[in-house]
């Protein structure tokens, strides 16, 4: 009986690791068969170089290429903002901060994470995009900058934590070893304890940027939605994400519209696919 | 232990399918965000008349509501344009007869900051404007300085009764579109609340949406015509150039709650809540 319990369980458990897997392969190829169902009749390169995004005009134009400029610049300001803060964050939290300190820190930044996206959006477009508007006398607040302002708050706490326990599992003899030769603290966390949790820290940007370019409620909120090609990160632009959540409601189900949305939805499968890859990569690299 | 387990799973099985089945007495709208508030007027006198029975409302644009009807998720769709002939043919194919009744009239309102000295543009100034030809409020006689443009979503009705009567002027054949710099919001609530702290930017919504906080500008047909304000008297008579009728969609004939619903709508009393709504009855 006791053998007999033993095996459900292992064939349970065995079936919820699988499961993940089966899920993702099920939605990709959900994803793909309705996605692709656009290039029957919209040229794919058309697609990812056309500058025009006018969904329901008869014949409409689906080009994406100022969705994803949008998506990557929001994405790349978001990451000049976070990866420093983040970085310096963890480092203060891993070696200096005194015990107490570092609980109320670590508090603070788990409580960050669970503020949902769209209480930052909404507190974002009551506080900050007037702010921004303000400051460089823009016609508009809603811009790509206020976007990116927004979505570092929700990167760094992921970078935070990951690159703080890649920190905390460098050996404690290295830094050891350092301050016996003679090291001050910051360079013994410079010249050895940054390097050797260098990879764990790429691991935790990566991570990072990842959370932010799928992001929607916050950006669709904040910066303006327009389908403009971006020229400086002071103008509103559109995100892919924010265009298939807008979209989607509107979108005849089995139209044209609505395989465009979906071939959206592959870009960005694809593209936090390839960052989460790498992340892994460097994770990997860490542990052997 | 397990036996337990399989116990409770079931219950939950057993509940969700419960609770799967919506209750007999009760109505889903979804549909057209202009007509969110107005329908909530109604349904909530309407419940206030007829206890035990329950209608909600949602919004999402006027294209949600009709692909939840065609999928069956709501009784009765709100829109702020006509059925296209798209989502006519695809209902047919799942079964539903889409089934129109007109229940108000709405002005399309053309807003901007209050501290914004133009007040009057023709349909043909505001076609150029917001197909991005003009760029600059001294253009149309204004301050120098950049015009931004607010525009509801695609999925708005109001975003197509706008593109197709203002910018395309009725002409099947045209191709104007909304400039690309045109900044996409998602609800006429936040539309309402840029116009008001932003003294260079223009936009569009229904006429209920009106507050002080914004400005509401005149609008004529041609130079020629009268510039007029989208008020409740302009629009019945059908002077204000650019309104619109606001619509029900049913799943064929409207039967027993729903049609009781909607003969409440139509009552004297049901219009009247129209007004107070700040759109426009029928008669």
């Amino acid at each position: 009986m006791r053998k007999f319990k033993e095996f459900i369980i292992e064939k349970f458990i065995l079936f919820c690791g699988l499961a993940t897997i089966f899920f993702v392969v099920l939605i990709f190829l959900f994803l793909l068969k309705q996605g692709l169902a656009l290039f029957k009749t919209f040229s794919p390169f058309q697609f990812l170089s056309g500058k025009n995004w006018y969904p329901i005009s008869e014949p409409a134009q689906f080009g994406i290429l100022p969705l994803i400029l949008g998506s990557l610049l929001v994405t790349l300001g978001a990451a000049v903002i976070s990866i420093p803060i983040g970085i310096g964050c963890a480092v203060y939290i891993a070696e200096i901060a005194p015990s107490k300190v570092k609980e109320i820190l670590k508090s603070g930044i788990e409580l960050l994470a669970a503020i949902p996206s769209v209480v930052l959006g909404f507190i974002g477009m009551v506080t900050l995009v007037p702010l921004v508007k303000n400051i460089f006398h823009l016609p508009t607040g809603l811009t790509a900058l206020s976007g990116s302002i927004m979505l570092a708050f929700m990167a760094m706490p992921t970078i935070v934590s990951i690159a703080e326990d890649a920190l905390y599992s460098v050996p404690k003899s290295y830094k050891e070893g350092a301050l016996a030769l003679g090291a001050t603290h910051w360079q013994a966390i410079y010249r050895v304890m940054l390097p050797a949790a260098s990879s764990g820290i790429l691991a935790a940007v990566m991570l990072g940027i990842g959370r932010v370019i799928g992001e929607t409620m916050a950006v669709m909120m904040i910066t303006g939605n327009a389908a403009s090609m971006p020229h400086s990160i002071l103008q509103p632009i559109r995100t892919l994400t924010a265009t298939i959540a807008a979209e989607m409601g509107e979108a005849v189900a089995g139209g044209e519209h609505y395989f465009a949305l979906f071939a959206i939805g592959i870009v960005l499968f694809i593209i936090s696919f390839a960052i989460n890859v790498t992340a892994d990569l460097f994770l990997h690299k860490r542990r052997s | 232990m397990f036996r337990k387990i399989f116990l409770l799973m079931s219950a939950f099985l057993f509940l969700n399918s419960v609770h799967a089945a919506p209750p007999k007495n009760s109505i889903q709208i979804k549909g057209s965000d202009t007509m969110v508030n107005l329908a909530q007027g109604w349904a909530e006198k309407y419940m206030e008349k007829n206890p035990g029975e329950f209608i909600a409302v949602t919004g999402g644009g006027s294209g949600t509501g009709l692909s939840s009807l065609i999928s069956g998720t709501c009784a009765i769709a709100m829109t702020s344009r006509n059925i296209k002939e798209k989502e006519i043919a695809l209902a047919k194919q799942k079964g539903v007869n889409p089934k129109e009744i007109k229940v108000a009239l709405d002005g399309i309102a053309v807003v901007a900051n209050p501290k914004n000295p133009l007040s009057k543009l023709t349909i043909e100034q505001l076609g150029r404007i917001f197909s991005g030809k003009i760029k600059n409020w001294k253009e149309v006689g204004g301050i120098d300085s950049k015009i931004v443009l607010l525009s509801r979503e695609v999925n708005s009705g109001t975003h197509v009764y706008f593109k197709e009567h203002v910018l395309r002027k009725n002409d099947p054949n045209s191709r104007e579109e909304f400039a690309p710099e045109a900044l996409m919001l998602s609800s006429s609530q936040a539309i309402a609340d840029e116009i008001s702290n932003n003294p260079s930017a223009i936009g569009y919504y229904g006429m209920g949406y009106i507050s002080p906080k914004q400005k509401a500008v005149m609008v004529a047909k041609d130079e020629k015509s009268e510039y007029l304000s989208p008020n409740v008297e302009n629009v019945i008579n059908g002077k204000y150039p650019i309104s619109r009728p606001l619509f029900f969609y049913t799943n064929g004939e409207p039967q027993r709650l729903v049609k009781k619903f909607i003969d409440f709508c139509l009552s004297k009393e049901g219009q009247d809540i129209v007004l107070k709504m700040g759109f426009v009855p029928l008669k």
